[in-house]
Parts: C-alpha cells; structure tokens; sequence
C-alpha cells in the first residue's frame, strides 16, 4: 500500500515561488509553515511581510498577511496583537527592513515584550533593490553602495541584532540560525518552533535570526554562495541560542 | 440630555471615541495634544483596551494600520509636527482602504514652528501630506460638544466608506473647557469587517491587507475605485454651517476656532449696518462646495491662522465668479474681531463703493 | 445679554486655572453658557500661567479675550501684562502680598486682598488662589458662597473629597475680607 511520506504545508500555498536559484527565502518559508502546521496555528496566524523580496509572500501562504511599509512590521504587528492577542502574529523581515530603516521599531517591541514572533533574514544585502550595502554586510563586502568593499572607517560595523536585543529584558528567546546545511536546517525548525510556541505561552518577544544566502546579488553561483555563508558569516554571526527565558511560564 | 460634563477639548475626543468604541489608541506625546493621551492612559486599562506610548509616531499610526487591519477601531493624535511623521502611515492606510481616526490638534509651523493654535496644516490635511493619489475624510469642529459629536461621526463615517478620517482641531480647541454631553453624540454604528486579518480559522480563504501592486493596470484600477469612493463623499458628506448669507455682500468663510472670531465679527458688522455673512465649513475634505454655488455675495473672505489655504478652495468653489480675499494670522496668533471687521470694510470699500 | 469676561493670570503652580475652572464649572452648575482657556506650553513652568473664563446668557463666542471685564493678578508680570487690557469701568484684583505696586488706572476699579499671606496664616498656604476666588464671588455678585460650595464639592473626585473643607474655607476668607473691607 502506498503511504505519503512527504508532501506541502498546508500554510503554504500552490503558487509557484519567485525567488532567485538558491535564495534561502523559500526553504525558510517552508520551516515557518511545517512549524504552523505542526503546531495547528496555520488558522491563527497573521504574518506581517516587510518591504523587500519578501514583500510579496502573502501570495505563497494560506494565512492572513499585513503588508507593511518598509522597517515598521514590528509596529503593525503590534497593533494586530494588541488587538487580537488569541491569534499568532509573527513579522517576516529581511536585514535593511530590520536593522536599518526599522532598528527603532524592531528595539522597542523587543524591549516591550511584545508577544510576537520575528523572523529575521540575514543575508548582508539589499536584494530587492539589487545588491546595495545592508546594516549586516560584512566588513570589506563588495556592494553597488560599497564598490570598494565596506570601509568600516567610513561606512562603520555590521550590526549584530541578536547580541544587541539579548540585552534586552522583554524578549523571551532569541537565537541565530544558519540554512546552509540539513543540519542547521533542522535548528533553524526547531528554533522556529519554540519561538512559535513561547509566543503561545504569551512570554513576550521571540526572535530567530536566519543567516541566508543571495547568490544573485552576491554574484556567485548557488554552491559558492553556501560556502560563503559558511566561511565569512558564521564566524562573524556565530550561531546559536542568545537568550532563552525559561522559566518564564 | 444627559449631563453635562466641564471638558478640555483633547479629554472630550478620549471620552467620545471609548464611547464609539475605539479600544485601541497609540499615541506619542507633543504638546499641545497631550491630555488626549493621557486620558486615554487612564481609561483604557480600566475597560480592557489597549493604550501603548509608542517609540515614535511613525510607530503609533503603524500601531494604528495593525489594529485597524485587525478590524478594530484604531485612533492616534498628534500635533503638527508629529502628523509629518504619521504621514507616511497614513497614505499606507489609506491605500489599504483601512478606516482609522487621525486626530491633528494643530500648532505652529514649519519645522518645530511653536506651540500656539495654528490652521497652517490645512493642506496637508486636505491636499495629502503622505505620497500618492489619495484623500483623508478632514472634519474640523469649532468648540468641545462639536469635536466630541465628530469623534463619534468620525469612526462611523471611516468604517462606512473605509476612508481613513482626520479630526482637525488647534490648540485652542484641545485646550479649552467648555460643557459637553455625551448623551448628545452619534451612536457608533457596525459595519462588517469581512476584508480584517482575523486568522482564517481554516474557515475561509487567506485575507491580505496590501498596498504594493506591481501591475501598473492593477494598481490604476485599485486607485480608480478609490476615487469612485470619493465621488460619493463629495456627495452625500459635505457639511457646514451657514448664516446671513442670503442678503450678504461679503461671505465670511472660517473653521475651527477661527470661525468663532469670524461670528463675534460678523454681530458687530451687522450691527453697524454692514451686510456680512458667514459660511463655517465643517468637513474641510469634502469641501462644501455646493453651499458656495448657491450664495450670491459680492466677495467672499477667508479668515484663516495660517498665510491663506482655504481660500484656494473658496476660489474653486465659487469658481471666481467673485473676488475672494483673504486675511489671517499665522505663527500661532489668533486673529482678532476688529481685524477681520477692519478687513471686511476695506472689501466693502472695493465690492460695494456706492453704498 | 449679560456676559462676564475674566483673565485670572499669576505664577504656575499658584492654582490659577483650577480657580478658573471652579468659575466655569460653578457657571456650568447654573446652566449658564462658558468657556475656559488656559495658556499652556513651557511658559506654565513657574512663569506666567493664565486662563480666561467666559461666563454669558448666550452661547460664547470667540473663547479669547481681548479685553476682560474682571482681571485677577496673582503676581506683578500678570499685573503689568493685562492691566492696560481691562475694560474703562472694569475691575482689577490683585494679591497684595504679591505686588508691590498700586493699579495705575482711574478708570477701573482696583480691589486688593493680601491673599497669599491670609491663607498663609491659616496655615493654607497652597490655597491663595482660592481665598482670591472667594474675594471675586463675594465682590462681583457672580455667585454666592453657597453656591460656590457646592461647586467645590461636586468638582472634587470623591478620591480626593477630603480636600473640598480646606478649600472651602478659603473661598470664604476671601469673601470675608471683601465684607470686612467694603
């Protein structure tokens, strides 16, 4: 007898993705609806999608989305929260969406504890816009913005949100992952999944920082790309579990 | 009637819109606003709402786009300074055809400008303010009971035609006490919010509240059904308050505050025999075009607190068939009776010079 | 049509606006028309605070006075500022434990009560304002004591009804010194 052993999240829609060969958006998107579905939240989850190859997610998922203007996710998803706290709201947003434009926005629903969950792709560029300089691209990244490489003299340091919001008391977990690897894969689930789950048992802000690839902006083939993930982001964005708030129920 | 309650403006627009069901407000402080939010600081825990001082005010009318998305009756303030950086959050919720309540107790400007009662805010209130082909739904009242009843008109008005509202007011009008009665204010009306991001509950299909549209035709067609929307505005909500207009030879034209002054001058004139009238519009966007269509003045003149704003749109209205004229203060000064009595028979000197 | 304008104006923190408001609310109470303004900004911050109450038969107006029939000084820059301002026939109140100096005008009447140190001496020393209030009342015939009174104790929340004695009993010192002193 035949038995499925594989098949879509039910989250996740029919459409056909858009994402470039080797961009780490689909594979994330598929962990965050297996995580929904696994969970039974897919018919309470609201996602509120940020401005950047993203922006467009809503057109994958089975799920409520907000679009928000560039930077502000956090801000909007705490107004749905406020305002509907039995659901599971949670932000999908890239480096210049989070680390930049919306750094006030993504620190202070941190620092309030704000029962929502945000995943954070990190992959040092602006895709979108075609490979310009983002908050994490990496000392000496070449960039359209940054064509001599970043000039931490002139162009200052990658900003490491993980480490800066660990400081934090509101958020409850916060840990940095890596889909470079079926292994870091599986991580990158499970963290998923207790974020999912802290935000259900209403302990304030989870966090998950997902280091990504961007093969296109980046110029180099898919394979290059996780190499490169490997060999110059993990060592300067170590991976791992940042703060985790467990006694908190 | 019920019984009248001693009122700051900025406390009237908390109490009125808790009544009209608004349980989410996001507020940022800056004077002179300032006492809406607090109210709303001490009712709001008491009835199970939600009031959040939020970062900024770019954050707070994001706050506002997320609960109103959500399907609740969402309200931010601010004053002047702080609606430029709401403005960004507003054409987002207004391109999400999502309703909210803006409150603007305006001040001076440019810039940080000052704290005084100002109306140079008007066209960013009427014309836009944020980017792109869009129009807010600006209701300006010009004493307590009136912003209290137009708190309430606001909310059903943005849930009826899912056009965000701003209520318009000057520091004067936050500021000052006058007696009000709640049992006098609209009766907040329900409408179904089928488009809110609920959770589908695996009942429906997914809802998405967007604002990027990446097909030109798409996105013209998305605006052109906006615009349709506002056609049906212009009609059935424009609203004012006009008086001795029929046998005028100068209309005075004034909101807010300002038409307060206007009336007190307006007495006098007629008093010493001057034909003067008076035309108090009360949605600012629509404009009340119609009623200016019907008047037969010799001139009209805008009293403003700003350099002139409303004037151009009493120049549209009346479509120039007569002079229009303008005179105000600006800067936080607030025109005075004998100004405008002064300005009004200087007109009558050029308008009516045998009489 | 009757109608009283009034500017009350002194030191922030001298309780000029609540004496305001008690003036609005009292007129409320009677179902007279009213408005109340307050200055407001930084300037409230121990420089000059004022408010102006517009008591009338009919609807007010425009709430901004120009030109007070009654003007209470609790200081010498309010003094200074408003003086020139008042109504010929008009009247001026000022705190004479305050101001060193006399109304220059002839042409209003200028009614003097040491209310700062009264209300000291009562060991009211917050209270000036509404010794100054009760002196206003009694001298213009707005409203009586009584009146006022009852005012007090239904403006004051019942969390803080405690407070309504001591401020009565101020509004009646004032209206005291004015029966004393006419």
């Amino acid at each position: 007898m035949n038995k499925v052993i594989f098949e879509k999240p039910r989250a996740l829609g029919d459409k056909p993705l858009h994402y470039c060969a080797g961009c780490s958006h689909g594979i994330v998107h598929r962990l965050v609806c297996e995580v929904l579905d696994e969970l039974e939240l897919t018919g309470r989850a609201v996602c509120v999608e940020p401005v950047g190859c993203s922006v467009t997610a809503d057109e994958y998922f089975n799920f409520d989305v907000v679009q928000a203007a560039h930077g502000r996710a956090p801000a909007v998803a705490t107004g749905i929260k406020r305002s509907l706290p039995g659901n599971i709201v949670f932000t999908y947003q890239g480096d210049g969406d989070l680390a930049a434009i919306g750094t006030a926005e993504t620190v202070h629903a941190a620092a309030r504890g704000e029962n929502i969950t945000v995943i954070f792709i990190n992959n040092t560029i602006y895709g979108m816009t075609g490979g310009q300089m983002a908050p994490t691209s990496l000392p000496g990244q070449v960039t359209q913005t940054s064509p001599y490489g970043r000039d931490t003299k002139t162009q200052g340091y990658p900003v490491k949100v993980c480490e800066m919001l660990s400081t934090l008391d509101g958020p409850s977990f916060i840990a940095r992952c890596a889909v470079d690897s079926v292994p870091h894969i599986k991580e990158a689930k499970k963290a998923i999944k207790k974020a999912f789950e802290y935000q259900c048992g209403g302990r304030g802000l989870s966090f998950v920082e997902i280091l990504s690839t961007c093969p296109t902006n980046w110029g180099m083939p898919p394979l290059e790309a996780v190499e490169r993930l490997r060999t110059e982001m993990i060592p300067y964005y170590p991976l791992g579990v940042y703060k985790d708030e467990k006694g908190a129920e | 009637m019920g019984e009248k309650v001693l009122m700051k403006g900025n406390e009237a627009i908390g109490e009125a819109a808790i009544r009209s069901g608004c349980r989410h407000f996001f507020g940022y402080p800056i004077t002179p606003q300032t006492e809406l939010s607090a109210y709303m600081a001490k009712k709001m825990p008491k009835i199970g709402g939600t009031f959040l001082q939020a970062e900024s005010e770019v954050a707070a009318i994001n706050m506002v786009y997320g609960a109103a998305a959500a399907g609740m009756r969402a309200m931010t303030s601010s004053s002047s300074p702080g609606i430029s950086l709401k403005s960004e959050g507003i054409s987002y919720i207004a391109a999400g055809d999502l309703p909210a309540v803006i409150v603007n107790i305006m001040r001076g400007g440019p810039g940080l400008g000052g704290i005084q009662p100002a109306q140079s805010d008007y066209f960013q209130a009427t014309k836009g303010g944020g980017h792109g082909d869009y129009h807010l739904i600006v209701l300006a009242p010009n004493g307590v009971q009136e912003l209290a009843n137009l708190t309430a008109d606001a909310f059903n008005i943005t849930d009826k035609y899912r056009i965000p509202v701003m209520l318009l007011g000057d520091g004067t009008i936050g500021q000052m006490m006058e007696p009000v009665d709640f049992d006098d204010i609209p009766k907040p009306v329900r409408y179904e919010k089928p488009w809110a991001v609920t959770g589908t509950n695996n009942e429906r299909s997914a809802n998405c509240v967007k604002t990027l549209y990446l097909t030109p035709s798409e996105l013209e067609d998305k605006v052109v059904e906006r615009y349709n929307r506002y056609e049906i505005v212009k009609e059935e909500l424009q609203r004012y308050e006009a008086h001795d207009t029929e046998d005028a030879d100068i209309i005075i034209s004034a909101y807010g505050i300002t038409s307060r002054v206007a009336e007190t001058a307006v007495k006098k004139l007629r008093a010493e025999g001057i034909k003067a009238g008076i035309i108090r519009p009360i949605t600012l966007w629509p404009f009340p075009e119609k009623i200016y269509k019907q008047v037969h003045p010799k001139a009209f003149l805008a009293v403003e607190m700003s350099m002139g704003q409303m004037v151009e749109d009493i120049r549209l209205a009346c479509e120039c068939r007569v002079p229009v004229y303008f005179t105000g203060r600006t800067g936080g000064i607030i025109p005075t009776p004998d100004e405008i009595i002064a300005k009004v028979k200087e007109i009558a000197g050029e308008v009516c010079p045998n009489e | 049509m009757n109608s009283c304008e009034m500017i009350l104006a002194g030191f922030g923190g001298q309780g000029i606006l609540f004496a305001g408001k008690m003036l609005a609310y009292a007129a409320m109470l009677r179902n007279r028309h009213l408005s109340w303004l307050p200055s407001y900004g930084p300037e409230m911050r121990g420089g000059t605070a004022n408010c102006h109450v517009i008591i009338s038969d009919d609807p007010v107006g425009s709430p901004i006075i120009l030109k007070p029939d009654i003007m209470v000084a609790m200081n010498r820059p309010s003094l200074d500022k408003f003086e020139d301002e008042v109504v010929p026939g008009g009247m001026i109140f000022v705190d004479s434990s305050l101001i060193d100096r006399r109304v220059k005008r002839t042409d209003v009447e200028a009614v003097y009560i040491n209310a700062t140190e009264t209300a000291d001496k009562a060991g009211r020393k917050t209270l000036a304002n509404m010794v100054m209030l009760g002196a206003v009342i009694e001298k213009t015939g707005l409203f009586s004591t009584d009146e006022m009174k009852e005012t007090i104790i239904k403006s004051i929340p019942a969390k803080k009804a405690a407070l309504a004695a001591p401020n009565i009993e101020a509004v009646e010192m004032g209206a005291e010194y004015i029966r004393k002193n006419k």
